[in-house]
């Protein structure tokens, strides 16, 4: 097991390393750079931007920024935002927890929609509420992010006025509220960010879920469950369940990762300022150090995610434990 | 006389298919007496296993058993029984042991757990007075260590460990019925004669009725006074072990005895039957066992044979029973002749 345990964390690290790697020097390599996109008054020369160039070492060669650049990272310092003009730590420590608040509460909806939505299918396979579902779960499955997110807020903001169209809070009379009414005003900002990943991921994991009870709803130790005397519904929920939900704990770990770098589209869509946004926004503003940084804490995440998935899959199936 | 444990009338279970209407049980009646262990023979596809189910009614869709048919179990008809009421008749009243101990076992369950579970269920014991059920159960299907086996997972025993707990957990409530599906088929020989030798001696003592299902004449020679031959989803033979040993009826039967191996027998070819079971969307009118037959003559094409009475219990659907004269003129099966197994 410690064997087991050193072999993966080794090859998380040369994962992360190869994915920070590619990325530094593709960002490097674009065109333009991150004075020349923030430095743009009429004023600006050219000899100014060099001068700024210089200061940021950026006139060095790619090699020895990337190992500089390294060197810092090894400190823990991920550096200074270009377009933000405060250091990365301090942009991720505001980004980070939006990130995780949207999509802590979109992945927790879309595992307990998914997981009961699959329930509820494979209850009886093939029968109309399992195809009809099924229908639909195929469509949502198939939609691209963005085209969801931008038809959710036609529909829900710009046609229903029900609810914001993006951002954190009312930017006018935000500072105006009383806590309470601060509370429901962050609220009804989130809740169309919220439905648009939920239903997304719900999909896939309602799919999932379907699939893997079906195929253990026929298996010889159902039919001995039922043989026990125990009810149609209490052995799909005690032995079935069980059994599905060992692949479905993979994937919530493997989604954790993708959820706690942010949605890149959804956020950007809603305007929700968090990993996703910021990094999009980095990369369009040539700020590279904060590209590179996010790109960092993503890689790091969606390893560690799929590292744990696999321990807290050993630790829930007898079988692999021993192993 | 007393009233049978199990009466089966004209049980008719069929499934439907792309092909068509499978009518995997055709019309079986049986009884059953307490205390008795009765055998049900009969090759794959012959409908013993979804007899069985659908004794517990367990076939699930899109498999139905059809209006008709009545399953009598201590005097009640199981068909017309609530599905909560049947909760209570399943694993309490009447217990099931089935074929395969590798795959009958919930792999993330102890064994301890699996067998508890049927105490909890039934007799709504605590959570601890359940799991001492249990040891007590694995201490009576003869496991060493019983303790220590009930924490642990099926993987961690062996084929016949797992049978020997999948029939303590059929134990549990000490049932009037075991219906015993095929269980040793997937066991090794001399594993299987432990386990066939472990459920006898708890039935009789503890007077546990068995409806015991398989394909092996030898299991029934042993372990059944009675048995039932199925053919097609039909009752073809039923007789005592002796009367079927000594004097077989239906040429199915006599079919079944010549391809058992054995002993002083030399080193001939095992006989077999030619042909295959015909498809049950289209049982053939007349008898299914037509083909296969080397006595089939023009009204076997015709007439579907009923069960005739042959005296002292024994029941043989053959015209035989009213033409024996044509026993002494076998011929090639038709089957056989054409080279062509019916589909």
């Amino acid at each position: 097991m410690r064997r087991y345990l050193v072999l993966r964390a080794l090859q998380a690290l040369g994962v992360v390393a190869f994915i920070t790697t590619l990325s530094f020097m593709v960002v490097h390599l674009a065109p333009g750079d991150p004075i020349g996109s923030s430095l743009q008054g009429p004023n600006v020369t050219e000899a100014i931007r060099q001068h700024w160039r210089a200061e940021y070492g950026l006139d060095r060669p790619v090699s020895e920024q990337y190992v500089r650049w390294v060197r810092l990272v090894a400190h823990g310092d991920l550096g200074f935002s270009f377009s933000q003009r405060r250091p990365v730590r301090d942009v991720f420590a505001d980004a980070i927890p939006r990130t995780l608040l949207l999509s802590g509460m979109a992945l927790l909806l879309s595992f307990a929609f998914g997981i009961a939505v699959g329930v509820l299918q494979a209850e009886q396979p093939n029968g109309s509420r399992d195809r009809w579902l099924g229908r639909v779960l195929l469509l949502l499955y198939s939609v691209p992010d963005f085209w969801l997110a931008l038809m959710v807020l036609l529909l829900f903001s710009l046609r229903l006025r029900l609810f914001p169209p993006g951002g954190l809070h009312d930017a006018v009379l935000y500072d105006y509220m009383t806590p309470p009414q601060q509370l429901l005003d962050s609220l009804k900002h989130l809740v169309l960010p919220v439905l648009t990943l939920t239903v997304l991921s719900s999909a896939v994991v309602a799919r999932h879920q379907r699939g893997e009870l079906v195929s253990v709803l026929s298996s010889d130790w159902m039919r001995t469950a039922l043989a026990k005397g125990l009810s149609w519904r209490a052995a799909v929920r005690r032995h079935a369940f069980r059994n599905a939900l060992l692949p479905t704990i993979t994937i919530f770990f493997a989604n954790i990762a993708v959820f706690a770098s942010g949605s890149i589209f959804v956020e950007k869509v809603f305007s929700w300022p968090g990993m996703g946004y910021v990094t999009v926004t980095a990369v369009a503003a040539r700020d590279y150090p904060l590209v590179t940084a996010g790109v960092l804490f993503m890689s790091v995440i969606v390893v560690t995610g799929a590292l744990v998935a696999d321990l807290v899959m050993a630790a829930a199936d007898p079988r692999i434990r021993l192993r | 006389m007393t009233p049978p444990l199990l009466e089966i009338e004209t049980l008719h279970t069929s499934f439907s298919t792309e092909a068509g209407i499978a009518r995997a049980v055709d019309g079986v009646s049986f009884q059953l007496h307490a205390g008795e262990t009765l055998g049900v023979v009969g090759e794959s596809g012959c409908g013993k296993s979804v007899t069985a189910l659908s004794i517990l009614r367990l076939v699930r869709p899109p498999g139905r058993i059809e209006a008709g048919s009545a399953i009598r179990f201590e005097g009640t008809n199981l068909l017309a029984l609530a599905e909560r009421d049947m909760q209570h008749v399943r694993g309490n009243r009447i217990a099931m042991v089935f074929q395969e101990p590798m795959t009958a076992l919930n792999p993330v369950f102890t064994v301890g757990d699996q067998i508890a579970e049927v105490a909890r269920i039934h007799a709504g014991a605590s959570r601890r007075s359940a799991a001492a059920k249990a040891v007590e159960m694995l201490a009576l299907v003869g496991i060493p260590d019983p303790a220590q086996r009930a924490t642990e997972y099926p993987h961690q025993l062996s084929g016949g460990m797992r049978q020997r707990v999948v029939i303590a957990m059929a134990l549990v409530m000490n049932p009037a019925l075991i219906i015993a599906d095929e269980p040793t088929t997937a066991l090794d020989v001399t594993i299987q004669a432990q386990i066939l030798e472990l459920l006898a001696d708890l039935t009789r003592r503890l007077g546990t009725s068995v409806l015991l299902i398989t394909h092996d004449l030898g299991v029934v020679a042993e372990n059944c006074s009675r048995v039932i031959v199925m053919y097609a989803g039909e009752v073809v033979e039923e007789s005592t072990t002796v009367e079927l040993f000594a004097h077989a009826h239906h040429p199915y039967t006599e079919g079944l005895l010549g391809a058992m191996p054995r002993v002083g027998r030399g080193a001939e070819r095992l006989a077999t039957i030619p042909g295959t079971v015909p498809a049950p969307t289209a049982w053939p009118v007349g008898c299914r066992f037509r083909e296969r037959c080397a006595f089939a003559w023009d009204r076997c094409a015709k007439d579907h044979p009923p069960l005739y009475q042959l005296g002292s219990g024994h029941q043989s659907r053959c015209h035989l029973a009213e033409e024996p004269n044509r026993r002494a003129h076998p011929h090639t099966p038709l089957a056989a002749a054409s080279g062509v197994a019916s589909a």
